[in-house]
């Protein structure tokens, strides 16, 4: 079956499988190995993309139902040059250790900060609930959020001001 | 873990989708495919076709109609959880976590009956109406026959939930759950609904083969006396590696309990 997804803005189309899970068409059809698999029974959230703007599991998302739709993985987040703030976060908070849930985690926490730019500690954890980390904790990863909501407001306080 | 092949048809109207479906009863229906696809990943299903519903704009959404709100089908746990709905937003915050909310629909989740879903206490307390259309036209299902059994709901093969009716106006409502650590489903959930005439509804989940009415609760809330103990049979509920059903009881009676102090 023939399927076209805008994925980090370019139009891409393959010929694919129905049951093609959307994160085996990011991965393998498309190379962008930065969203991860990290279990079978859609629970850890490695795989977090945005589908139209959604925080979406994308081992639970075949990718023909992905057809017409777009997508924003990790990589579409910010460039090495310039860092998304949830990036920078992570990175000045140390957010992780082996990194492996790190850009579920990122494109989860994305969505949070849109709809609300100040969260409090109980929401980031509550909103991070589809999200598993093996690892670092998760107490320094909702300092890395906090860390990049500040960054984030702070950013917009100073487009404002320049308006 | 990639599902077994199937064929993949995306519907243009649910007048179409009953078309294809009457024409092939291979079809299987696919909203949000958060209960579908995990269980096709694990080849506990495999349909050889799908029919995807889940861009039905006629079916997504929320309209007021006097007493009534209508929710399409298609109405992500995301929608529901930002509605003006009695209890159902309370009831969508719980449900697994905002991914899942963002894919999964309130229709998929009733369709489904999963013993361990959250919705189905709630629908059972609050008296909802199901909309559901077939090959013979369309049908009003009350809630109390709505849950049939394990994975077992009122939709036959062939049929379409398209809406669910729910009373706008309750005096009060409550959700209590105690939820599976990993997965978030419901290990015992149980809803209290007092209505706009007084009558108090209540319903638990999770801890049986299917959702079903209190009615000691009921008895007891109605009657002015506290929740007390004792309110299901452990000998009719589940037991798995995560709770037995004496313990499963005894979360309905503490559940129930919470609950019935917030309504
Ligand atoms: C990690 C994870 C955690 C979860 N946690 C919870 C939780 O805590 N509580 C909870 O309640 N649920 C939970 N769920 C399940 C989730 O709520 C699903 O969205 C829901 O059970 C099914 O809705 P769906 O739209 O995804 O349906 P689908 O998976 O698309 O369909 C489910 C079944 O219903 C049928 N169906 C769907 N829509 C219709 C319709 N309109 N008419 C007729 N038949 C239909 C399908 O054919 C299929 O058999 C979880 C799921 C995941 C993946």
């Amino acid at each position: 079956m023939n399927v076209t997804v805008t994925v980090n803005g370019k139009a891409h189309t393959r010929d694919v499988e129905p049951r093609t899970l959307l994160v085996h068409f990011l991965r393998e059809d498309l190379g962008l190995t930065g969203t991860h698999v990290g279990c079978d029974t859609s629970q850890c959230g490695a795989c977090t993309v945005h589908l139209n703007g959604e925080a979406v599991k994308s081992c639970t998302v075949l990718a023909v139902q992905a057809g017409g739709m777009e997508v924003t993985t990790i990589e579409g987040i910010g460039t090495a040059a310039e860092l998304h703030p949830l990036q920078t976060g992570f990175w000045e908070k140390h957010g992780l250790q082996c990194g492996f849930c790190t850009p579920g985690m990122i494109m989860s926490a994305a969505e949070l900060l849109r709809h609300d730019p100040d969260p409090s500690e109980e929401t980031i954890r509550h909103h991070l609930e589809g999200n598993y980390c093996r690892c670092t904790g998760y107490h320094n990863i909702v300092f890395a959020v906090q860390h990049a909501a500040a960054a984030m407001r702070e950013r917009q306080a100073g487009q404002a001001a320049d308006d | 873990m990639y599902p077994a092949n199937f064929d993949y048809h995306r519907a243009s109207s649910v007048q179409e989708a009953l078309a294809m479906m009457a024409e092939n009863p291979d079809l299987k229906v696919i909203a949000g495919g958060h209960s579908l696809l995990p269980a096709m990943r694990l080849r506990l299903a495999q349909p050889p076709a799908l029919l995807d519903v889940f861009g039905l704009e006629e079916l997504r959404g929320i309209r007021r109609e006097g007493d009534v709100f209508v929710v399409g089908a298609m109405t992500t746990h995301a929608q529901v959880l930002r509605s003006e709905l009695p209890l159902f937003p309370e009831v969508a915050h719980e449900v697994g976590d905002p991914m899942v909310r963002n894919r999964g629909t309130i229709g998929g989740s009733l369709a489904h009956a999963d013993p361990s879903a959250d919705y189905p206490a709630a629908a059972l307390a609050l008296g909802v109406e199901f909309v559901i259309r077939g090959p013979g036209g369309e049908r009003t299902v009350p809630a109390d026959e709505m849950f049939v059994g394990m994975f077992e709901s009122a939709v036959g093969l062939g049929e379409l939930l398209t809406h669910i009716r729910i009373p706008a106006s309750v005096r009060g409502s409550a959700y209590e759950k105690f939820k599976h650590p990993a997965s978030h489903y419901a290990i015992a959930g149980v809803a209290v609904v007092r209505h706009a005439d007084g009558e108090i509804r209540a319903a638990y989940t999770g801890a049986g083969e299917r959702a079903e009415r209190l009615p000691l609760l009921e008895e007891r809330l109605n009657a002015g006396q506290p929740a007390g103990e004792g309110l299901v049979d452990a000998a009719n509920l589940l037991g798995d590696r995560f709770a037995s059903p004496e313990y499963r009881a005894h979360l309905v009676d503490v559940l129930a309990g919470r609950a019935a102090a917030r309504v």
